[in-house]
């Protein structure tokens, strides 16, 4: 956590910037600007995930008390959220969890659900390629749909905090698996997440990103794409096929729109 | 057998715990791992671009065409409160606040 070019995130960096980099926080700008990896990233980005790593808990009580009805004991259910840490996935495969344990299929689903981490993943890249190997992979291993929609958010503002994924990513974790041992141990207490609202998590988080990754007209089109691609698929596949295939035709509409 | 108590680790359970952890780990890196060792064209670089936003629509919109007037209500919350202030945390509060109160009136 030494080695920064700016000892207190973003605005501490802006006299050192090349003058060009200062005005923007489009992409063209992304090229000059300086991104940091520092403690006070760390930090933003856990306090910013806080209140959203309260809501991932609730799925983790759910996914503890699902766990521990397929027969799996607390401290398996806790190993899995702790090291997997990929939370539609592992409500899957407990669902497909049975006596004797499927491993393949399990595995083929846990692949296919997440492959989507992929697109996202590299979507991070202009930001997370500034870091060096340990700390740019270091931090995609914490990422979760819900802090790398945060992270997404940050990094397009120009922040150029590089440590927010890994910020992010320690309140996810910390809370998805206190709650999944909580969950597991207590059994049926909370009851069904939706009656807190809390299945209504995901949502909302993802509606307000959308709000924020518009960018006017141009988007339009790809996000039409994707938006009939994915809710097609999703009637017609299952498992999570539809979030990749919504973003590979959009991504493919974009490149074949390119400079006309 | 699994699991005598709740601090039981069966082995064979702990190694299929573990392969899926690897699997999601490649499943993490590969995308950024992929794209960091390939010369992209500003044309490809275009369809990267719009990659988060679609990834965002691809997941919002079959989560609400499987909900009903109660979220898609909760969800124009969101939007509105997002719009109005900026401030993520109070469009969520407000979006699970609405999605409660919706989903006993309607």
């Amino acid at each position: 956590m030494t080695e920064t070019d700016s000892s207190d995130g973003d605005r501490g960096a802006a006299g050192e910037r090349p003058p060009d980099a200062v005005d923007g926080s489009r992409p063209a700008a992304v090229e000059a600007e300086s991104v940091t990896f520092d403690r006070e990233g760390i930090r933003a980005g856990f306090l910013t995930c806080l209140p959203i790593a309260i809501g991932v808990g609730g799925y983790g009580i759910a996914f503890g008390m699902l766990a521990r009805q397929a027969g799996l004991s607390v401290a398996e259910a806790a190993l899995m959220s702790a090291t997997v840490l990929a939370g539609a996935a592992q409500i899957v495969a407990v669902e497909l969890w049975a006596e004797p344990i499927p491993v393949a299929t399990v595995l083929l689903a846990t692949l296919a659900i997440n492959l989507r981490y992929s697109l996202m993943g590299a979507a991070l890249r202009p930001w997370l390629e500034r870091l060096s190997p340990p700390r740019s992979y270091g931090s995609l291993l914490l990422m979760a749909d819900e802090n790398w929609a945060l992270t997404m958010r940050e990094l397009k503002g120009g922040g150029g905090r590089g440590a927010f994924l890994l910020g992010t990513g320690i309140a996810i974790w910390l809370f998805w698996v206190a709650a999944t041992i909580v969950g597991a141990a207590a059994g049926g207490v909370i009851g069904d997440p939706a009656r807190y609202g809390l299945d209504f998590v995901l949502a909302a988080v993802f509606a307000a990103l959308a709000l924020e990754l518009w960018e006017g007209r141009s988007t339009l089109l790809p996000w039409l794409v994707a938006l009939a691609t994915a809710v097609v698929a999703d009637a017609l596949l299952s498992g999570q096929w539809y979030i990749l295939l919504g973003g590979f035709a959009a991504a493919a509409v974009e490149v074949v729109r390119h400079d006309r | 057998m699994i699991g005598e108590g709740p601090l039981a680790l069966d082995p064979l359970v702990v190694g299929v715990v573990l392969a899926m952890a690897i699997v999601t780990a490649l499943t993490k890196i590969g995308g950024f791992w992929l794209l960091s060792r390939l010369e992209v064209s500003d044309r490809v670089e275009a369809g990267l671009s719009v990659l988060p936003g679609a990834i965002v629509i691809a997941i919002l919109g079959p989560e609400l065409a499987t909900g009903g007037p109660a979220e898609w209500g909760a969800a124009g919350v969101v939007l509105v409160i997002m719009w109005r202030t900026e401030n993520i945390l109070l469009s969520l509060c407000g979006g699970i606040g609405a999605v409660v109160a919706f989903r006993a009136l309607l």
